[in-house]
């Protein structure tokens, strides 16, 4: 592209950031795209439920296109080698899901059983905004204020400890609030959040920081059995904490999703830090003897299982059943090409239509077409960040951003596969497009960070300072 | 640790491929199975999202739509003399589905129908909401409401008429009956409660009953006719005027019970003819007995019994039992032991006979039309069996004649118009503890030979009267009411 800063072809000792253009303006054509097709979208559902260009298209394609000028800017000012695909692709499904939690909003379905639930029906689209907005903020506060994302690695010990109290904050009594069995919400002065989607973050700090040190020990002291590496007793000890850890939010928050996510992190780092194919085997195994343990103890895991195994078995008994079962109708009946934003009957799947279902939404109105076209963006995101960790020049780096696209990757397959009926279903959202203000802001800060690493590893390394001594150097030979 | 990263990259490309399969397994695979899931409202949605097509009885509908509020179906359906017409159309309810015609002829009334579909997709085209074609039927509004009304003043049962030549369905009444639409819609509060009021294990009378075609009753005196024909099919009797061989009281074969006539009626070797006037037990007994099991199940199934007729609503098979003893057979010839029959069977029988011998295939849907009023499909006339020749249909028509001027069915005689009759009083529960149901078949005869109406009407007794003038006594005026009005339609 036309930058002109780096046409530098200095050597430099590392691979990568020879020349590297900063690719702003790539990210800024892509942005141009990214507020369009959202703002054509919410024109299309308008048209389709009342005929008319909905009211506020102005002000949410200005609302849309501000976030996105906004973040674009931060980025060519403070990490101006970032990775020009991240900002767009996040954009891009914030705003699709923007559009399509205001199409569920006009849903009298939907309308009549708030109602029915609550008393009153209030819209969530303004909301998503004004959380995109709070989420954009963060965003940008990530850029501007930590300006090294080594900083993080002083606060390894000091991040363990906050995202456990984030992790167990539901279990307090009187804060946290039980959804559907699930309690991993907590509600502070009217406000439902979810800290859970914030610990991800935090935990990857940890994970990284403790990993970077630790790796050594815990890759070379091992003893070989029958052709794999085994850990001595004394470094399983992590490993046992953090699945100890993530049983325990199984159990007592009843969220499959969450402990998935944190376990499934642990071993995807691990195995980066150590290159030991043990540890992934090791990590399976535990997973798999909690995942059965806690689903012959569980009833809500258990229902949900059911749920996964026939959904018309148990239609008219369970609850469960009649959500995995309608939203598997969802995608049925979007066919190929689906029916078109706005004429899909995907708010039959009723309560979390707009949150943790709300892939199905996309599944019936914009079809296998749309929905494999969302799943690609999804792994553009998590490519961009595999590849931003593979050029992160220092192993914190590597390993904070391969834990965050990981922890991402884990959330959309088993939040996807969940509503798609692949897996027992958990109570995880949809990064970027379900309703929701705490996912959304902490999604935001992840692909700050991510940001961050890719701008550290792709910026040219600073050209060595010319040693005033180097003719004078001496070599004394003996 | 570039390695392992490049090995989580491929993970999570797995993992995406994985949702990719899945996806394409759901959306491509599946999605035909899925849209069609009994579960799936939005097929329901999709019945209900335009204006049902019609179903019509003499150039009038009896069938509308309207559209409702506040319901994710759009459309309603509603019904012009519900109560009446719910044996012919049955239902069609947003929150309960559909049967009977409303069911059958479903894709004809959405418009979904394939043989539709160039008219759809010019619809599509142009632009226009899919319409749903008419279903036209064969009934006789005048015929029908003389049905309905005649058994809403004497109570439980139901009329079937036929016109004998074509064997198109004229008549089709129930009673007690319902209206389709007080639950047409989907609400829990009217519509819910509409139908559960209904429903047979909250309404002993089980409205929701079609009595005219699922329910087979103990067709009593008036199979008397089927056992006629099969004596005269069979040989073993010629000449309805020459005296049977039955010796009076006669005793059943195989036991030492002997079969009782209603009173004191002249039955020994009463002739064929006099024996159904009075509607002898002993005679037609013996008959059956005589001809034996299978000769009786061989012309009883040319009648239509043991098979359903598709009309093209079911009606349920009627029943003459195979394997009987002779005793059996001969209770069973007279319309009693496991002999049962629907109202539109013993119709059919009625039928039989006038249309000189020649049984027609019982329909009610004359034609399926577009919504432009282009016809789809026209039903034409089958002869479904021949149950006897025309020279015994003869001989039998004289016979019922008879029987209505002379016999126990002068309740059913019509100034100007010939009318062969037969009544029953069919006894049945335990210990005939139970009311009995009075029968009446006839069929009507113009001057010019041509038969234009058949009927079976069966009461259940209120009056509990047990002697067999109740069959003309109940049934025979409602028999008479449906053939007069059918007459009078015709001039």
């Amino acid at each position: 592209m036309s930058s002109t800063t780096n046409t530098s072809t200095q050597h430099t000792s590392t691979i990568g950031s020879i020349g590297t253009p900063s690719r702003r303006n790539t990210e800024l054509g892509l942005l141009v795209f990214a507020v369009l097709i959202p703002v054509f979208a919410y024109a299309n559902v308008g048209l389709a439920i009342d005929g008319t260009l909905p009211a506020g298209l102005l002000g949410y394609g200005l609302g849309v296109g501000l976030l996105a000028g906004v973040g674009h800017l931060v980025v060519r000012k403070f990490a101006p080698y970032a990775d020009p695909l991240l900002l767009p692709l996040a954009t891009l499904l914030n705003g699709l899901g923007l559009v399509v939690i205001w199409r569920l909003d006009q849903s009298d379905r939907l309308q009549n059983l708030a109602e029915l639930q609550y008393g009153a029906f209030s819209p969530s689209a303004p909301k998503q905004l004004l959380y995109s907005a709070i989420g954009v903020a963060l965003f940008v506060a990530v850029l501007v204020f930590l300006k090294d994302h080594r900083i993080l690695q002083r606060y390894t010990y000091i991040s363990m400890v906050a995202a456990l109290v984030l992790l167990l904050l539901p279990l307090v009594p009187g804060l946290g609030a039980d959804v559907f069995g699930a309690k991993i919400w907590i509600s502070v002065a009217g406000f439902s959040i979810q800290p859970g989607e914030f610990a991800k973050i935090v935990i990857a700090v940890f994970f990284s920081g403790y990993l970077m040190v630790k790796r050594d020990a815990l890759a070379l002291a091992s003893r070989r059995f029958m052709g794999l590496y085994l850990p001595r007793g004394r470094d399983l000890g992590p490993i046992i904490t953090i699945w100890a850890v993530s049983l325990l939010v199984l159990i007592f928050e009843n969220d499959l999703g969450t402990s998935l996510l944190f376990f499934g992190m642990f071993v995807i780092m691990l195995y980066v830090a150590t290159e030991r194919t043990s540890w992934i085997v090791i990590g399976l195994l535990m997973s798999a003897a909690g995942a059965v343990g806690v689903a012959s103890f569980a009833s809500h895991v258990q229902a949900r299982v059911d749920a996964w195994l026939d959904p018309f078995g148990c239609y008219q008994t369970s609850g469960a059943c009649e959500q995995i079962g309608q939203s598997i109708m969802s995608f049925g009946s979007g066919g190929v090409l689906g029916t078109g934003l706005g004429q899909g009957h995907s708010d039959l799947i009723g309560f979390a239509a707009n949150s943790d279902f709300i892939f199905s939404t996309f599944g019936e109105e914009l079809g296998l077409a749309g929905v494999m076209a969302m799943l690609l963006l999804y792994a553009l995101i998590i490519e961009r960040g595999v590849r931003t960790s593979l050029a992160a020049r220092d192993p914190f780096g590597k390993l904070f951003a391969v834990g965050l696209s990981g922890a991402f990757a884990l959330q959309v397959f088993v939040v996807a596969g969940g509503v798609m009926g692949l897996i027992p279903l958990t109570g995880m959202t949809m990064p970027f497009l379900a309703s929701g203000g705490s996912a959304v802001i902490a999604n935001w800060a992840l692909i700050g960070i991510l940001l961050r690493i890719s701008d550290t590893a792709r910026r040219p390394a600073p050209t060595p300072p010319t040693n005033p001594d180097a003719e004078m150097t001496q070599v004394v030979r003996p | 640790m570039n390695k392992p990263l490049r090995r989580i990259a491929i993970f999570c490309g797995l993992l995406i491929l994985t949702l990719l399969i899945r996806d394409n397994w759901l959306q491509y695979v599946e999605a035909d199975a899925l849209q069609n899931n009994e579960r799936n409202r939005r097929i329901a949605i999709e019945r209900y999202a335009q204006p049902r097509g019609d179903i019509i009885v003499d150039g009038k509908p009896i069938t509308g739509s309207k559209e409702t509020s506040g319901s994710d179906f759009q459309y309603k359906r509603t019904y012009t003399d519900g109560p009446m017409w719910a044996p012919v159309t049955g239902y069609a309810s947003q929150a309960f589905g559909a049967n009977q015609l409303e069911s059958v002829e479903d894709d004809i009334l959405t418009g979904n129908d394939d043989r539709l579909f160039f008219r759809n997709t010019l619809d599509m085209i142009t632009g226009k909401e899919q319409q749903g074609g008419n279903v036209v039927t064969t009934l006789n509004t005048a015929a029908q409401k003389a049905a309905y009304e005649g058994l809403a003043e004497r109570g439980k049962g139901a009329v079937a008429a036929i016109e004998p030549s074509t064997g198109k369905i004229l008549a089709l009444a129930s009673y007690p009956s319902y209206d389709p639409s007080t639950f047409a819609g989907n609400s829990t509060t009217t519509d819910t409660k509409a139908w559960q009021k209904l429903q047979k294990k909250n309404n002993p009378d089980d409205p929701m009953l079609n009595r005219a075609l699922r329910e087979t009753y103990p067709p009593g005196s008036t199979f008397k006719v089927v056992t006629a024909a099969a004596a005269l099919e069979h040989g073993l009797y010629t000449d309805a005027d020459a005296a049977t061989k039955t010796p009076l009281p006669w005793t059943m074969p195989g036991t030492d019970t002997e079969l009782k006539n209603e009173g004191n009626i002249p039955c020994e070797n009463a002739t064929l003819r006099v024996a159904l006037q009075y509607s002898c037990n002993t005679v037609f007994g013996k008959v059956g007995s005589d001809l034996g099991n299978d000769k009786m199940l061989e012309t009883a199934k040319k009648f239509g019994f043991t098979s359903e007729q598709f009309t093209p609503v079911r009606s349920t098979a009627s029943v003459f039992s195979d394997d009987m003893n002779e005793s059996q057979t001969a209770l069973s010839s007279i319309g009693q032991f496991n002999t049962a029959a629907t109202p539109l069977q013993m119709a059919m029988v009625a039928s039989a006979v006038a249309n000189d011998g020649t049984l027609m295939k019982p329909y009610m849907v004359d034609r399926l039309q577009a919504s432009s009023v282009d016809t789809i499909e026209q039903t034409d006339p089958e002869e479904l069996s021949k149950p006897m020749s025309s020279e015994n249909a003869q001989v039998l028509q004289s016979m019922m004649e008879t029987v209505v001027s002379k016999g126990t069915g002068t309740n059913a005689q019509i100034d100007g118009v010939t009318v062969g009759g037969k009544t029953g009083t069919a006894q049945h529960g335990v210990d005939n503890s139970e009311k009995p149901y009075a029968w009446f078949i006839s069929y009507a005869k113009l001057d010019d030979g041509s038969s234009p109406v058949a009927v079976a009407v069966v009461v259940e007794d209120e009056a509990a009267d047990r002697g067999d003038i109740s069959g003309g006594g109940l049934a025979a005026p409602i028999a008479k009411s449906v053939m007069e009005a059918v007459i009078k339609s015709k001039q």
